[in-house]
């Protein structure tokens, strides 16, 4: 019986071995990262300056909808179920995941749903124009022709979503060595399985909702279409149906991960271990009796408003709760600042940032003129930047002298922290102002009083951009020629995961561990 | 009954999980969009107006109110015809009958078939308009150059709530010579 990885490309294209399968995530996510950043960068050179002058307005439109797509659904969650297949087996004391040739198969269907995304840019009538949201009718009735390409992507990509959820819930449930109880595993762990939960009961309603734009553009029914006696509001629930939920899939694995770098940094145990866990448990129920606060404005009774308003006011309880812990973690605690916890720490503040202009727009009358603004980007940026990318890139220099047995070089690391810390609240901060302003999404020119912030934002946007050059830089260089690092690699490194040897050996935990 | 289940837990949790998947899918295809639509129909929401009245009692006439009905017409994306209302608002007691008419004009060159769709506000008189008669419960084909009266007869439920003083009836014109056989309605006549 082989034990080794297998020689040449077969290694990756057969590999049933989780750290295989969770580094292809990993790379795949990252060259995502990186084209999705460039349309971000496309977008933000022709915002520099009021007038058009780089690429058509279609053009524009394009960009920024399969900027969104990329990020949320190349990037954000592959990034996450990376970091899953590689830490889960090993924090849970487990030999591999549940269903090993399940995983493989889910990750190789994603490069191809994503070359099929990407080629509908050069074809005829161009890639999606219609926002990462595609309401109906503009993605049905007035869509170019690639619509079809998209909608069979987004499948391919639910599919990839489904299978890699039930394996980790297969995993978790029934993979843990012997008394690991649910309540001592740890939170990345926990998030990660609230989170494939909501995984498993929302992207079947994303499938759906592309299967009925499908059957409206190609089998004559008219679900969305009012000539037939659809409703194209009705698109817009079910798409929130599966997009407030779909938000939360994009933040409670970067829970996790904070929840795991604040303690090591910090030299404490965290602070109020089973809040936490009840705490995600009760953001993703939350998660599915808000989503009509995306849709205010379409003319909703009072009582539908003042239901979705304070639902959506009560997720800050558990959330409140969240940072919290956090926070009572670092107090006292004997803190030193390596590259990881700074971007914990990053996470932590603009996180909250991000939140409370959440509570702003989930004011519902108030919400009437933040609508469609540029103070919506600037919070949901600021969820998911500082919140999911920057916890990404934390569990990365966390655990990547793990995965490598080679440690990173912390003056590139902090370098990489401050330039990207700055780099974003330049980017994001003052689209705060210009949203406030009036100044409204997804358009390609604007009026001359929003010039200076955008040509903020825009030179922000190109100095984040560069940050995260110097992070492929950083990565590459630890990999090939880093100094060795230990097996605890962190002087106070709680977990399984530090147990065995830098680099983690090809098999680990074939024989269960002891838990106390 | 108890189905027979994988004796592997992983397995077997797989099948529910899977199971559980193909759940929501169905969920999200075939039970949500009748769900909205019987949600709408109950609490008028989305504006859309009933089907052809029955007055199955005769309704007393209230003249004590007077409601104002104004009435909008609306030509979906590009189609060309001409859309008006003969009378922009009447002003009607709770329990009469009333007649209006929308007149269309088919300018271009060719025939076509229309599909006027209603729609209605404040929401709470959605289900106190009552239609008798509607040229939006069938489809208007139109002969290249030709004209019509288009008529509407509807009853005001006198339990029309006490707050209500102005219904807007807006009226959105389609084109959907595309979606029926245009030989079948046009050939017909």
């Amino acid at each position: 019986m082989a034990h080794g990885p297998a020689k040449g490309i077969s290694r990756w294209l057969f590999t049933t071995n989780h750290k295989d399968i969770g580094s292809m995530y990993l790379w795949f996510s990252f060259a995502m990262f990186l084209v999705g950043g460039l349309f971000a960068l496309v977008v933000r050179a022709e915002l520099f300056e009021p007038g058009m002058q780089i690429v058509d307005p279609n053009f524009f439109n394009q960009m920024t909808t399969m900027h969104g797509l990329i990020m949320v659904f190349g990037a954000i969650m592959p990034a996450f179920v990376g970091l899953a297949n590689w830490m889960l087996p090993m924090m849970i004391g487990a030999p591999d995941m549940a269903l090993p040739r399940m995983n493989n198969w889910s990750f190789w269907i994603l490069p191809f749903a994503f070359f099929m995304l990407l080629s509908t840019l050069f074809m005829e009538g161009g890639g999606p124009n219609f926002g990462w949201t595609f309401y109906a009718p503009l993605s049905t009735t007035f869509a170019p022709p690639s619509v079809t390409f998209f909608i069979f992507s987004v499948h391919i990509m639910g599919i990839s979503s489904i299978m890699g959820a039930i394996n980790i819930i297969a995993t978790i449930l029934n993979m843990r060595a012997p008394g690991m109880t649910l309540m001592k595993m740890p939170l990345f762990v926990w998030t990660w399985l609230i989170t494939a939960y909501l995984l498993i009961a929302v992207m079947p309603v994303l499938a759906g909702v592309v299967t009925m734009m499908l059957m409206d553009i190609h089998f004559g029914t008219s679900f969305f279409d009012a000539a037939g006696g659809g409703d194209p509001v009705l698109f817009q629930h079910i798409f929130w149906f599966f997009g407030h939920p779909e938000v939360y899939i994009m933040i409670l694995p970067a829970f996790g991960i904070v929840s795991a770098i604040i303690p090591t940094f910090a030299r404490k145990p965290l602070f109020g271990y089973s809040s936490m866990v009840y705490a995600t448990a009760s953001i993703a129920f939350l998660s599915f009796i808000v989503w009509a606060h995306h849709m205010f404005t379409v003319g909703m009774p009072i009582a539908g408003e003042l239901f979705f308003m304070y639902a959506t006011m009560l997720i800050a309880v558990p959330t409140g709760v969240k940072v919290f812990n956090w926070v009572a973690t670092m107090f006292k605690g004997a803190m030193t600042f390596e590259t990881p916890m700074l971007f914990a720490i990053g996470f932590v503040v603009l996180f909250t940032i991000g939140g409370l202009s959440g509570l702003m727009l989930a004011i519902a009358p108030a919400d009437f003129q933040y609508h469609d603004t540029y103070f919506v980007v600037a919070h949901f940026h600021y969820v998911l930047v500082p919140g999911a990318l920057f916890s990404i890139i934390a569990a990365v220099y966390y655990w990547l002298p793990k995965w490598s047995g080679r440690m990173y070089s912390e003056i590139l690391g902090k370098t990489h922290f401050w330039v990207a810390f700055v780099g974003l609240n330049l980017t994001f901060f003052p689209m705060h102002f210009a949203g406030l302003a009036g100044m409204p999404r997804r358009i390609p020119d604007y009026h001359m009083m929003f010039a200076n912030w955008n040509m903020i934002s825009s030179v922000g946007a190109f100095l984040f951009a560069g940050a995260q050059l110097l992070f492929l830089y950083i990565i590459v260089t630890t990999i090939i020629k880093g100094r060795k690092a230990t097996d605890r690699v962190w002087e106070n490194s709680e977990g399984l995961e530090w147990t065995v040897p830098s680099p983690a050996p090809y098999h680990t935990f074939s024989t269960p561990p002891e838990v106390k | 009954m108890k189905l027979p289940m994988p004796s592997n837990p992983i397995h077997a949790l797989c099948l529910k999980l899977g199971a559980w998947a193909v759940g929501m899918f169905v969920f999200a295809l075939w039970i949500m969009p009748p769900m909205y639509d019987v949600f709408c129909e109950i609490t008028g929401l989305n504006g859309k107006t009933g089907g052809r009245y029955e007055a199955s009692e005769i309704q007393q006439i209230d003249t004590s109110r007077t409601i104002n009905v104004q009435f909008v017409a609306i030509n979906n994306d590009k189609m060309p015809w001409q859309f008006v209302p003969q009378t922009r608002s009447v002003r009607v007691h709770p329990g009469e009958q009333v007649q209006i008419d929308y007149r269309v004009h088919n300018p271009t060159g060719k025939d076509m078939i229309a599909q006027a769709i209603p729609s209605l506000v404040p929401y709470n008189a959605v289900n106190y308009f009552h239609k008798t008669e509607c040229f939006c419960f069938e489809q208007q084909p139109l002969k290249a150059g030709e004209s019509a009266n288009m008529p509407l007869l509807f009853i005001v439920d006198q339990d029309i709530p006490q707050g209500v003083h102005t219904i807007t009836l807006s009226y959105t014109i389609f084109d959907v010579t595309d979606r029926y056989a245009a030989d079948q309605l046009l050939g017909a006549r």
